[in-house]
Parts: C-alpha cells; sequence; structure tokens
C-alpha cells in the first residue's frame, strides 16, 4: 500500500509540471502588457514599471517559470496584486465555506442518488424508475443560475421558510473556531446560529447536489442492473436471503466501484468552488474568489489559484484509488 | 451490513436538517437576534471591498465603506461637487497657487482615542507621497492619478503649529483642493498605520462618523456608530456592507427585506421597484460623459462642418431610451451638470437629419462619404452597449449619407490605437474624480494631451484659445472666476465640435420606504450619516 501510495505520488509530479505551465502562461495568453491588463487605464508609467517589476516581467519566460516553481517549491504561493495579502491565507479563508457546502451537497447527492438508482435499478421501467431517471436527466440539464433563482423566489421570497444568500443572517453571531459553520456552533452550542446555519445551506447546497445527484444515480442504476444480472445474485436469492440483503450488501456492494469513481470526480469538481452557485447564492467561497480575481485581473491569485485547486483534484482522486481497495478486495495497490 | 447502517445514518442526518429548518417556519431569524433595538442599515452591493485603508483602493466597493470610517480635509456638498469644511475649517493660497496653508478643526480624536492634528496630516501626506516611508505600503494608485507620482506636485508638507499645516507645490494645481475632498484621501490614525502595518487595510481607523467592527471576506464589513463623532452624530447604529453578487438575487433580498438598500440594478428591473409599493427609487447625479470622439486629424472630420453634421445626425434620446432604460441625460456638454462651471446656456445640437445633410452638401459632401465607427468591446455606466450603440448610430449616420464600418478591439488593443489617433469616430468615455471642471475637460481636450501614444484627448482636438482658458482656469484660484472660464471654454468647443457627447448616465439606486436620507452623491460614494430607517 504505501509503496503503490508512493508510485501515485511520483507519477503526480508530471501532473502538477503540466497544470504549472499553463497556469504561468495564463498570465502572457492575455493580449497586450499584463501589468496594464491588471492596473487598467488610468495607471501611469510609473506604476505599471513597479508592477512589471513586482511580478518579474522584465526577465525571460524560462527564467520566469523557474522563479515561479521555485516559489512554490517553497511553500510561496505570492500576493494578490489587489489586496496584497498571501493568495495562500485567501484561499485559507475561503475554503471552509467551500468544505462545507460540499459536503453537504455530496450528501444530498449520494444518499438521494443511491437510493434512486438502487430502486430505480430493481424496478427496472416501473413508473419510479422512469420518473428518477428522466428526474436525473433534467437535473443534469438544468442551468443552476436559473434553478438557483427560482429557488429563491420560492423558498426565500414567497414562503419565507429558507435563506436566500449568505451563511448566516445579519445579527446573528457565532465564534469561528473551525469556520464550518455547522460545526461550530454545535461545539458551542449556539443553536440560534445552527438553525440559521442550516437554513442558509440548505438551498444552495441542493441547487450544487443536483447534477452530481443525477449523475450519480444514473451510474448506480445502470452498474447495479449489470451486477443484478450476476449468477451470485441469483445463488443469494436462492439460498433464501432477505431481498434487501441481496440488493444492499450483495448487489449494492459489488457494484459501488464505479459509482465510487463518479463520487470522486463529483466531489473534487465541487471543492474547486462552484462558481454559479457561489455567485447567486453569495456563498463566500474559493469559486467567489476566483472569480472576482478573474475580473479583477488579479493574476497571482488566479495562476496559484488554478494550481491549488488542481492539486486538490489530484489527491482527492488518490484518495479515491485508495479507497478502491477497501471497497473491493480483489483489488490490490501495488 | 456497513452500507446500509451508513445510508441510515445519513437519511437520519439529512431528515434532521430538514426538520430543524422547518421548524423555522416563516419567521425570520435575523429579526429574532437584532431583537434589542439595533437600528442596522444593511447596504448590499455586488463585490466585496478589495481593501480598508482608502488611499490603496480604486474601486466603489472598498470606498463606500471607509467613506464612513474616514474624513477628509475637506468635503463636498451633499448634493454638488461644491466644496466645504471637513477636517479642515478654513484654507487659504500664496504664492500664485504654489502654497496652501489649511487650519485644521481643533479637539477631533481619531477612533483610537489619538487626537487629530497637523502631525497626523504630515504624517498620512509623507506616507502616500514618499517611497522611502517606512508605512509606504501599497500601490498609492490614486496618488499618482491626483498628484502626478511620488513625490509628485506636492514638494512639502509642514506642520505649522498644532492646529496648522502648509503645503508646497511645485507648481500651482487648480484642482488640489477639489483633490483633498476625495475619499481614498481620508485620514488615518498615523498610531495605527504604524501599529498595523501591512495589515493596516483590514483594521483601518479614522476620525469618521463609523467605527470598524469587523470584515469577514466576500461577506459582510461592519462599521458601528461613533459616539463621539465631531459633527452630526450617525443616526443608525451599525451599517452592515453585504456582497452579494448577482443582480437578480440582490433584487430579490431587498423584496424580501433582508437587506435596506442596494446598488447594481439591472435596468429591466427599475420597473420592478417602480411598482413595489414597499420600495423606493433614487438616482445618483452623473458624474460621468459618454462620448463620439472625432479624430481631428483625418480627412473628413478636419471639417468642423462635417463634426457639426454628425452631431445634428446622432439621435441621443433614442439611445438613452433603447440602452439605458432612460436611465441618463442626453449630453450637450463635455462634462456633466452635476459639476460647477457646467454651461447649460451651451445650446448644443438638436436631433435634425435635415440640417445635418445642409451641412454635408455645404462642406462639399451632399452625398456622404465613407469612414470607420470604432466601438469599445467593454461595457461601462456611461456605456452599457457599445456595439449595439454603435449600431444605432451607424443607422443614424446612413440616414444622412455617412457610410460607417464598425471596428473593435479588446479592450487594451483599443485604448492604445485610440491613443495612437488610428481611429475615425471613437466611442468612449470618462468617469470623474474629483468633481473638479478640469477633471474632464482639461483631460480630455487639451492640446497638451494630444501626444501620440498617450493621449487623453482622443479627438486630437487642438484649439489655442481653449487651451489658454483651460491653463487659466488651473492657475486660478478663485472659483468664481474658474467657473466664468469654464464656461467660456463650452461655449467654444461646442462652436468646434470635436465629439458628439452623447449621454450623462444616472446609476439608479434601490432601497426600502423606510429608509430616508439618503443623498447619492455624484462622486460614486457618499456618507451614510444622515441615513435613518423608521421601523
Amino acid at each position: 500500500m504505501t509503496r503503490y501510495i508512493i508510485k501515485r505520488l511520483i507519477g503526480l509530479i508530471p501532473v502538477i509540471i503540466g497544470v504549472s505551465i499553463i497556469a504561468f502562461l495564463l498570465i502572457h495568453l492575455i493580449p497586450g502588457d499584463p501589468a496594464r491588463a491588471i492596473l487598467g487605464e488610468r495607471a501611469t508609467e510609473q506604476a505599471l514599471n513597479s508592477l512589471r517589476e513586482q511580478l518579474g516581467l522584465n526577465d525571460p519566460l524560462h527564467v520566469q517559470y523557474g522563479r515561479f516553481m521555485g516559489q512554490i517549491l517553497q511553500g510561496d504561493f505570492g500576493r494578490s496584486v489587489i489586496t496584497n495579502s498571501p493568495v495562500i491565507e485567501e484561499f485559507a479563508a475561503r475554503f471552509p465555506a467551500t468544505l462545507e457546502l460540499s459536503v453537504a451537497a455530496m450528501l444530498i447527492a449520494v444518499v438521494v442518488g443511491i437510493l434512486a438508482g438502487v430502486i430505480s435499478a430493481v424496478r427496472q421501467y416501473s413508473v419510479f424508475d422512469n420518473v428518477s431517471m428522466v428526474g436525473a436527466l433534467i437535473g443534469v440539464s438544468l442551468p443552476i443560475f436559473w434553478l438557483g433563482l427560482m429557488m429563491q423566489w420560492l423558498f426565500a421570497f414567497k414562503l419565507g421558510l429558507l435563506d436566500a444568500s449568505a451563511r448566516l443572517s445579519v445579527g446573528i453571531s457565532l465564534d469561528p473556531i473551525t469556520n464550518f459553520y455547522v460545526l461550530d456552533s454545535l461545539i458551542t452550542g449556539n443553536w440560534a446560529a445552527l438553525k440559521d446555519t442550516l437554513r442558509h445551506l440548505v438551498m444552495p447546497s441542493f441547487a450544487l447536489a443536483t447534477i452530481p445527484m443525477a449523475i450519480i444515480a444514473r451510474m448506480t442504476r445502470s452498474s447495479m442492473l449489470e451486477v443484478l444480472k450476476q449468477d451470485y445474485i441469483r445463488t443469494a436469492r436462492a439460498k433464501g436471503l432477505k431481498n434487501n440483503t441481496v440488493i444492499f450488501k450483495h448487489a449494492l456492494k459489488n457494484a459501488f466501484l464505479p459509482i465510487l469513481t463518479v463520487m470522486g470526480l463529483q466531489f473534487g469538481t465541487l471543492m474547486g468552488g462552484a462558481v454559479l452557485t457561489e455567485t447567486i447564492f453569495s456563498w463566500p467561497g474559493i469559486g467567489r474568489l476566483m472569480y472576482e480575481a478573474i475580473m479583477q485581473r488579479d493574476f497571482p491569485v488566479v495562476q496559484n489559484g488554478i494550481l491549488i485547486i488542481s492539486l486538490i483534484f489530484v489527491f482527492i482522486n488518490l484518495i479515491v484509488d485508495i479507497l478502491y481497495s477497501f471497497v473491493d478486495p480483489r483489488i490490490r495497490l501495488e | 451490513m456497513k452500507v446500509k447502517r451508513l445510508a441510515a445514518a445519513l437519511f437520519l442526518v439529512l431528515a434532521m436538517m430538514v426538520n430543524i429548518v422547518g421548524c423555522g417556519g416563516g419567521d425570520n431569524a435575523a429579526k429574532d437576534a437584532g431583537g434589542d433595538k439595533e437600528k442596522i442599515f444593511v447596504f448590499a452591493r455586488s463585490g466585496d471591498a478589495s481593501g480598508l485603508d482608502p488611499i490603496n483602493v480604486t474601486d466603489g466597493e472598498s470606498l463606500y465603506v471607509t467613506q464612513q470610517i474616514f474624513d477628509t480635509l475637506l468635503e463636498y456638498a451633499d448634493d454638488s461637487t461644491d466644496l466645504q469644511p471637513g477636517l479642515a475649517t478654513e484654507w487659504e493660497s500664496a504664492k500664485d497657487g504654489k502654497e496652501w496653508t489649511l487650519k485644521l478643526r481643533e479637539g477631533v480624536k481619531f477612533h483610537d482615542g489619538t487626537p487629530f492634528n497637523a502631525e497626523a496630516v504630515k504624517f498620512n501626506f509623507d506616507r502616500w507621497r514618499d517611497e522611502k516611508h517606512p508605512n509606504h505600503q501599497g500601490d498609492f494608485s490614486y496618488y499618482t492619478y491626483m498628484f502626478g507620482g511620488f513625490p509628485g506636485i506636492i514638494q512639502d508638507v509642514a506642520a505649522v503649529d498644532e492646529y496648522t499645516v502648509k503645503f508646497v507645490l511645485t507648481q500651482p494645481q487648480a484642482p488640489f483642493l477639489a483633490n483633498l475632498a476625495m475619499a481614498t484621501f481620508g485620514i488615518s490614525s498615523p498610531e495605527a498605520v504604524k501599529q498595523h502595518g501591512e495589515d493596516y487595510f483590514k483594521n483601518p481607523v479614522g476620525t469618521g462618523p463609523f467605527k470598524f467592527v469587523k470584515w469577514e471576506k466576500d461577506q459582510q464589513v461592519v462599521v458601528e456608530k461613533n459616539a463621539a463623532y465631531w459633527g452630526e452624530k450617525a443616526k443608525v447604529d451599525k451599517i452592515v456592507f453585504r456582497t452579494i453578487p448577482d443582480n437578480s438575487a440582490r433584487l430579490m433580498e431587498l423584496q424580501s427585506g433582508t437587506i435596506d438598500g442596494m446598488i447594481g440594478l439591472n435596468p429591466d428591473d427599475v420597473e420592478t421597484i417602480k411598482n413595489d409599493a414597499n420600495l423606493q427609487l433614487l438616482m445618483r447625479p452623473s458624474m460621468n460623459v459618454g462620448y463620439l470622439a472625432m479624430n481631428t486629424e483625418k480627412d473628413f472630420l478636419k471639417e468642423q462642418k462635417i463634426r457639426q453634421a454628425i452631431n445634428h445626425a446622432v439621435n441621443k434620446q433614442a439611445l438613452i431610451d433603447a440602452f439605458y432604460a432612460g436611465l441618463a441625460k442626453p449630453a450637450k456638454n463635455p462634462m456633466p451638470p452635476s459639476l460647477w462651471g457646467y454651461n447649460d446656456e451651451v445650446k448644443g445640437y438638436e436631433y435634425d437629419p435635415a440640417k445635418a445633410k445642409a451641412l454635408l452638401a455645404e462642406a462639399g459632401y451632399p452625398d456622404g462619404f465613407e469612414t470607420t465607427l470604432w466601438a469599445m468591446p467593454v461595457a461601462r455606466p456611461y456605456m452599457p452597449q457599445p456595439k449595439e450603440i454603435a449600431q444605432a448610430i451607424q443607422q443614424d449616420l446612413a440616414k444622412v449619407g455617412i457610410t460607417t464600418k464598425i471596428v473593435t478591439y479588446d479592450w487594451q488593443t483599443y485604448i492604445e490605437k485610440g491613443e495612437n489617433a488610428e481611429h475615425d469616430l471613437y466611442l468612449f468615455g470618462w468617469t470623474g474624480d474629483n468633481g473638479d471642471p478640469d477633471n474632464f475637460l482639461y483631460v480630455l481636450l487639451d492640446k497638451s494631451n494630444t501626444v501620440k501614444g498617450s493621449a487623453g484627448n482622443v479627438a486630437f482636438y487642438k484649439n489655442d484659445r481653449v487651451s489658454s482658458l483651460l491653463v487659466d482656469a488651473q492657475k486660478e484660484s478663485d472659483q468664481s472666476k474658474r467657473d466664468k472660464l469654464y464656461k467660456d471654454a463650452q461655449v467654444l468647443i461646442n462652436e468646434d465640435a470635436p465629439w458628439v457627447p452623447l449621454v450623462h448616465s444616472t446609476p439608479p439606486i434601490a432601497a426600502k420606504k423606510s429608509i430616508s436620507g439618503w443623498l447619492p452623491h455624484a462622486t460614486g460614494t457618499e456618507c451614510f450619516v444622515g441615513v435613518d430607517k423608521a421601523e
């Protein structure tokens, strides 16, 4: 196992180098002078020169890249040109919000998606199957900005059941410990804050969950259908096992591998920050940070942000690969 | 049965979530918690502040917050860009405007309890203008824009006594006082700047009507009433600046009542607000101009009559109705009417295709001519849909026989080519900084700003009489005399017609009906000291 992990980590190096080259070259892909693009049309020549100096834009490309990588290897991800704070700090400040939202969304997607997929497979071609699979298709196709606005209109504006944006209402205070507001309010026993946090969390996480939920449901269904045709399922039934035991213990466990892969990929994507969901619901996460950095041409944040998000993504995939061996003992990680 | 148990546990958690939320019913958690009768004004905009050190920000999102926390030496009047006392109570110039002496308000304290005095003013200016100052951390962009680099035209700042400060300039600068009133030149507590160093932008300390409380990135900035404020005290206890990026989502929150006021409206939503009995629509006076510059160095456009003909050919009101949702005023001068010095006597050129044709015939082109029409690639408040606006102008010009080809480039290239005089007809605009006419007329139309490669005057308009009026106005420190000089300049510019001044846009603001005392200012931000909320 350890050898496998080390081998995989070494295998990540070319991937990371590739990503770093793309992230690095981004600043050079925009037409014109990057310093002017950052500072805008009213910048003075003096300001432009000092920014070029600061970003090292006067050096040849390979020297710039070498410096870029050298700093990253020392854990220095640069500073935002807009706020002047370290990029890694900007990320750390938003990461809990994105993680909390992603976990909530995955929870919903996994529970609903797997249940719907299993039932659809067991009752193939039933009304439930048809409805949920059409529902899944709609779920994948609905644009989030539309769905989000409709949900806000219905649940926040018309019914007043949930809150439309942000993580907490104005006037509710919560002492940040972990910055995962659900955890923080549980730890401090702050029930008003817990209730308020959940009122804010439900809509964005459902909106964010629609696509993974639909994908997981469809994957579960097709994987389950294949497994349910296997001989050992017939054997299990012949042994007189209860239907639920057959479905959940024998079938689902064996059908789980492709589902796990999809879950990993989806979770990795969510962790990169959901730009649309975070924008519609004013969720202060990584997607918003990246969006705003792009709009303000904050290149250090964009460059290093892409790198950090890619790292998160490949590590989640690594973890999923390791999980394979737990789910399916036939897989030996060597 | 691991999987099943896991699934069951997850389901239970989900059910709990729904249950707890369900218990919330229709009541509003914000109101529950705010029950201690604190008056909170919740204001929302599309982006978070980028920093709270006013000298190191240039965006309205940040300046809106710093404007509450900081005072400036001079202030703008509530409804115009006229200057009035702020932290300075009196001022006088000497040596032809190369020296300014300001008397400071006595007894004012920063929020951290340290005294405001001449030394504090000196510290702030030295920090801004001296690159070697230990607290010169940041880019100080607005300082370089307004005072021309480091140290720029401010040669020396001296504390004459406890409450007198003297500025020595390398050359007279007419809008000097107007610059001092800009929100970006808010005076910080020297102690706080020294204490927080690079992190001062997160820990702002000023003398303003509100004190900084906390800033949660991308969520909210909170300021509270400064009970020891030297002027009229704030009417609300707290202001919360919320960030809600999506225009529609923000409006929905206003309609639901979770916020009290907002900026950044979709033009289409203006009707919604007018029809909602709980909401009111406010208009910010314009501080900008969108215009069509005519390159006076090019063949046809050299001719004054042709430029006047083009002025008569463009239907400004139709542009305003189609692309600004009616939220703009047709322009006749190169500067907006909210500025002093604006010449309302100027008649401008009314929409009259027949007159345009007659002028073209007089100029020797009865059948018109062909030229290019450049459209900006990006939207600006003064030019919300540049391509569509260009198409409308194209049609207007076609009606009088002028055939145009629409040209566009990416933004940087567009600006660079414009500064290089490569264009014919060129859509552009300007948003003012300090409310001084110099900031429009000199920057955009003086002959000294026609140097290729960095021209601000993209009509490449060179009129010696206009230029001498503008330069005289820069040297004059008496505002009434300057007013006259600018009014005269506008008459000449109107005759020469180097531009088609198109519009001055007036950004809409929405607030609950229960909000009073909100006076939108032309500069783009305003102090909320007078804002009140009826319960």
